[in-house]
């Protein structure tokens, strides 16, 4: 295994990690537990929780080119603690991962970089929402990034309402009580460009962050996730996941045009493989079946280009989907834990 | 009929084992020392590469700072942000070892350091992965041997060689994609693909290369002797197949296969000869290259195809070149030509005139290779030719001498002494050019290497004129120790340096305080008056005498240092320091290079206060003992490292001097064989075998000492070449030569010892030759 993939494992929740006890403030080796009633507070919660064990930035957008065709960007950024501390200086136990990605109809752009904490490579502001690896930003103002012979600029408009997921931020994540803290920017209206090799494309769109963090995402038995977030031309928003394990647990948060969300416990939110295509990593689900009958959502939910592999140290799907149903609209979809890491080719 | 021939043609070596033996062995011996020293070279080459790889270095441009200092973790941190994908690198040494700190997570995965982390477990930031030779005491740390990883090496994530060498700043930084960026003021790039150390040393291994190929020569005589006596037994036998019917060229070719057989069995024995001497060397090599150039060298040797194959290839190539004459002249004899086994010896009498034309013309060549500045390998070649011409031109110097001593014999055993020496030169000729050849390298090279270390030594005097050397571990250790020490001193000189790229060349730029110890101790080998008041004054700066060899730089040219233009004031000796060196006054080196500060301090005091301040440094300062160092300890330090440095020629020495001897020994045997009709006729006229021994024995060691008398001037030459030529193509300084006759006069006695063990044997068996074998003599029909 390489250096750089055994760092990564301590950053996906279905890698083999020490396994925290779900209501204990801190697990075993010091790092703090997400604890239900917490108030999240801004811009302070912003910035880096450096005694979480791993935590994400993580921009999703749905755009449409000058040129009439649609195209998906997304900017990650991950962070992993090895230890509940951070120093100034090369020792920090603070590591930090960047992914980014362009979908096309017909292609998928990915990159990944790494940076270690400490030093000021990689980081974030706990002033206001700003987030970076190297020439990768994230702010409030738009993301950026660069690798190779592709890239894009978006500009946000204004980053819109904060949405607390789950209880007032307190997501759950297990039968067991595995939780985060999660909140979203789900309303964030995005311009800009593309570049692409074969050249530039103005895009306009909609931009979806979302912020969590803790030391304990996962059971046991939980090897991974399949995660919507859609964007309904009504206006409303959809979070839904379903986390694969002996037993599915499922939850997801209405989002009304103005921001207020209603969460859904385990059960309510259903989601299920049409249509299994072979990618780049091998079968993966891209058409799906998706219902939350409490809001009368009953969609079918499809991949813009099934083959949106994330081929990077632990390779996953990410990719713009479309919505067809009750409702219509468009989105993304993540896809983790079909691939193993060794299966990478 | 090939088999039948061959077979007829091998059952000779079955009649003379002896002779069997010298072609062997003169081949083995030759094969051994060219081998041995090809497999230090492959071992030391390889160790440049796998350190180079270590980085990536074969692959990847790295960034430096232009001044030779650290490079500040923001300024890494700026690159990153502004889109350069670099990767930092920080490098020291801990106990001898170079210790790699690396960014696992921006590295290059390819690299060598990072491919040796391969198990690291990431929540364990006590692990260093070091080579299989390095042995490092470190407390609550695990290490791990990785096989990957070049001599003396050790690696470890940046935090922990930051934490154990104590600083955070970057020494450089691997550029891992080249995005086309400028890169901002004050960095500059070094080129992938270039080794520093493999360009360094290079002048090292070629000198080991040319010892190797004056043991191969001096083998392929002594290979070439045992050939021509062979061939020469086996006239009568050639003569015999021919007239049976077998064609020449059929017989010919079948001698080449028979050779090419016994070469190639040679050339195993050298090689694994070869193995045993470099094995045995190659500890000192190490020790010399690190401390001469700070290559680190693996200790143990490893089997590379490289140096036994090519020795293979040179054995048989060099029994190829040993029977060339042989194969020459039987395919001009007549088929029914007279097989006399005499014909030799006269036949190489005749040659002798055209071999010492030759020779003359090598001498002519090696004179005009010294009239032009020369290169290292031009200096190589002018040793090639003085030593090559030379053992051609002694058959005829000593047939000169020889026979002015028959001219003034008196006596008929005196006449018969002198006559019965020169017709057995021929034979002897070639062996004696093997101990012409060994004893002008032992006198050439030993006059070097004196000369060398008088001049070391008188250079270390005047350098290390401070009684006391500390070193702080920081910058602000460094201050704070400067003004702790300055009321115990009459003077605390900083030795404040940084190393550069000036007109391509890598230098060492020194700023030295004004002081009374540089004027008193430096002596100049070129300057104006009174150099180091324009030095202070800012209005010149000195450098050593390799940089002025490089850059081709005289007293009064002009030298850009950075910005700055100066003339040179003063140009100085520097031995055994392989870059260039450059002193700026102090004013001018601190506006260059404000940032560097001085961790090294000499200390100028009464020497018989040394031990109280070293003590007061310890318990006072709390300064740990090992940055401080008194003058004497530096010195034998130094003088240390340089006699390690020649340990490997005074052995490659001995063992060309025992090849030589051996040549004689094997020499004197064969011929003790063919002389007996020539020495029957003396025993009959009355000669008792006693005196005959006693006179054979006599004729060795005054062949000897004749040689050894020659070889004086030779080796003298030789010391010259060596001195004035290959040492100023190699290193870049010319050094004064020093004569030593009383050690010429000790190994003119062991050539004289080599001569009587040489001789003794043959002397002894004819002594106790049976008289019936004499009188046989006359009774067999020949």
């Amino acid at each position: 295994m390489n250096v750089r993939v055994a760092f990564l494992c301590l950053m996906w929740p279905f890698a083999a990690m020490a396994q925290g006890f779900a209501g204990l403030a801190t697990d075993a080796q010091g790092f703090a537990m997400p604890e239900r009633g917490a108030a999240l507070e801004f811009p302070r919660d912003h910035g880096a929780h450096p005694d979480f064990r791993i935590e994400w930035w993580y921009v999703t957008a749905t755009l449409t080119g000058t040129d009439g065709r649609d195209y998906g960007a997304q900017w990650t950024l991950f962070r992993s603690a090895l230890a509940p501390y951070d120093t100034q200086d090369w020792s920090s136990p603070q590591v930090w991962l960047g992914h980014a990605a362009i979908t096309t109809e017909t292609d998928h752009y990915a990159a990944e970089r790494y940076g270690r904490g400490g030093i000021g490579q990689a980081g974030a502001s706990d002033e206001r929402l700003e987030a970076w690896i190297d020439d990768w930003t994230l702010s409030e103002t738009g993301m950026s990034m660069t690798s190779g012979d592709w890239g894009y600029d978006l500009v946000f408009d204004q980053i819109g309402p904060t949405v607390l997921q789950g209880d007032a931020g307190y997501s759950v994540k297990s039968a067991s009580g595995q939780a985060s803290h999660y909140y979203s920017h789900p309303f964030i209206p995005v311009s800009g460009s593309l570049h692409l090799p074969k050249g530039d494309v103005e895009v306009t769109g909609q931009a979806w962050l979302d912020r969590e963090w803790s030391s304990q995402p996962l059971a046991a038995d939980q090897t991974g996730w399949d995660w919507f977030s859609l964007v309904f031309d009504s206006g409303a928003r959809l979070m839904g996941f379903r986390l694969r394990g002996a037993q599915d647990f499922t939850a997801a948060t209405w989002i009304d045009p103005d921001g207020t969300p209603t969460p859904f416990a385990n059960g309510e939110f259903v989601a299920e493989p049409l249509e299994i295509a072979a990618t780049d990593g091998g079968p993966i689900p891209v058409r799906w079946h998706v219902r939350l009958p409490r809001k009368q959502v009953d969609v079918t939910v499809i991949a813009m280009n099934s083959n949106a592999w994330m081929s990077v140290s632990i390779p996953y799907w990410e990719g713009p989907v479309y919505v067809t149903g009750t409702h219509q609209g468009r989105g993304y979809l993540e896809m983790t834990g079909y691939a193993e890491p060794d299966d990478e080719e | 009929m090939n088999w039948v021939i061959l077979r007829a043609l091998i059952s000779h070596w079955r009649h003379v084992p002896l002779q069997l033996f010298t072609l062997l062995a003169g081949l083995a011996l030759a094969t051994a020392l060219w081998s041995g020293v090809q497999a230090i070279n492959a071992e030391a080459r390889a160790s440049y590469a796998a350190a180079a790889e270590t980085l990536g270095e074969g692959n990847y441009r790295q960034v430096v700072s232009v001044d030779g200092q650290d490079i500040p973790v923001a300024t890494y941190v700026d690159l990153r942000r502004a889109g350069w994908m670099v990767s930092p690198v920080i490098e020291g040494r801990l106990d001898g070892v170079r210790l790699i700190g690396i960014d696992p997570l921006t590295a290059p995965q390819t690299l060598a350091a990072v491919q040796a982390l391969d198990d690291l477990q990431v929540s364990d930031t006590n692990t260093i992965w070091v080579a299989p030779d390095v042995t490092l005491t470190l407390p609550n740390t695990v290490q791990i041997v990785s096989e990957t990883l070049a001599p003396n090496t050790a690696v470890a994530d940046i935090a922990w060689v930051a934490d154990h060498l104590e600083r955070q700043d970057i020494s450089r930084l691997i550029l891992t994609e080249d995005r086309g960026l400028i890169l901002p003021p004050g960095l500059r790039f070094t080129e992938a693909g270039t080794n520093d150390l493999a360009s360094l040393t290079d002048s090292f291994h070629l000198n080991l290369t040319a010892f190797g190929l004056l043991a191969f020569a001096v083998g392929i005589f002594i290979a070439n002797g045992a050939v021509g006596l062979a061939f020469e037994q086996r006239r009568p036998l050639v003569r015999t197949l021919r007239a049976m019917g077998a064609p020449l060229v059929r017989i010919m070719w079948l001698m080449w296969v028979e050779l090419a057989i016994l070469s190639t069995v040679a050339g195993f024995l050298g090689v694994a000869l070869g193995y045993g001497v470099a094995a045995l060397l190659l500890p000192d090599v190490s020790a010399t290259l690190r401390g001469l150039y700070g290559a680190d060298v693996a200790g143990t040797l490893t089997i590379r195809p490289i140096w036994w194959i090519s020795g293979l290839l040179m054995a048989i190539f060099g029994g190829m070149i040993a029977a060339a004459t042989s194969f020459w002249s039987m395919s001009r004899m007549p088929i029914l030509g007279a097989a006399q086994r005499r014909a030799w010896a006269v036949k190489a009498g005749k040659g002798r005139v055209w071999t010492a034309v030759i020779g003359a013309v090598l001498w002519a060549v090696a004179w005009a290779g010294t009239l032009s500045e020369p290169t290292l390998i031009q200096g190589f070649g002018v040793l090639a030719g003085l030593l090559l011409g030379a053992a051609m031109l002694l058959p005829a110097a000593l047939a000169v001498i020889l026979r002015v001593g028959q001219a003034l014999a008196r006596g008929a055993v005196a006449q018969w002494f002198w006559a019965d020496t020169r017709q057995q030169l021929p034979g002897l000729s070639l062996a004696l050019a093997a101990l012409l050849l060994a004893m002008t390298a032992n006198i050439g090279v030993s006059t070097m290497v004196s000369s060398f270390r008088l001049t070391f030594v008188a250079f270390l005097n005047q350098r290390l004129a401070s009684e006391l050397y500390v070193t702080a571990n920081d910058a602000s250790e460094a201050q704070r120790l400067e003004q702790w020490l300055t009321p115990y001193v009459d003077a605390v000189l900083p030795i404040d340096q940084v190393v550069t790229q000036v007109l391509g060349e890598t230098a060492e730029i020194y700023g030295p305080v004004d002081h009374p110890t540089y004027r008193e101790n430096w002596r100049m080998l070129r300057s104006v008056d009174d150099p180091w008041a324009r030095v202070h004054a800012g209005q010149g700066v000195l450098i050593n005498e390799q940089l002025a060899y490089r850059l081709d730089l005289e007293i009064g040219s002009n030298l850009a240092v950075s910005d700055t233009n100066l003339p040179v004031v003063g140009i100085y000796g520097d031995y055994g320091n392989p870059i260039g060196q450059i002193i700026l006054g102090r004013r001018v080196f601190k506006s260059l290079y404000p940032a560097s500060q001085a961790l090294r301090f000499g200390l100028r005091l009464p020497p018989h206060e040394v031990p109280a301040l070293t003590t007061r440094l310890i318990e006072e300062f709390g300064l740990s003992p090992d940055s401080i160092i008194d003058q004497s300890a530096l010195k034998s330090y130094s003088l240390g490292i340089f006699e390690r440095t020649f340990t490997v020629t005074a052995a490659l020495n001995v063992l060309t001097l025992a090849v030589a001897g051996f040549a004689m020994l094997m020499s004197l045997l064969t011929l003790a064989g063919l002389r007996l009709p020539q020495l029957a006729p003396v025993w009959a006229m009355g000669l008792t075998r006693r005196e005959l021994g006693l006179l054979e024995l006599a004729r060795a060691v005054m062949l000897a000492f004749l040689t050894g008398v020659l070889a004086v001037p030779l080796g003298l030459a030789l010391a010259w070449v060596l001195l004035s030529i290959v040492n100023v193509a190699a290193f870049g300084w010319q050094l004064p030569m020093f004569v030593f006759p009383a050690s010429y006069a000790v190994l003119l006695a062991q050539a004289l010892v080599a001569a009587v063990v040489a001789a003794g044997w043959p002397a002894f068996r004819l002594i106790r030759t049976a008289p019936d074998r004499l009188l046989r003599v006359f009774a067999n029909e020949r």
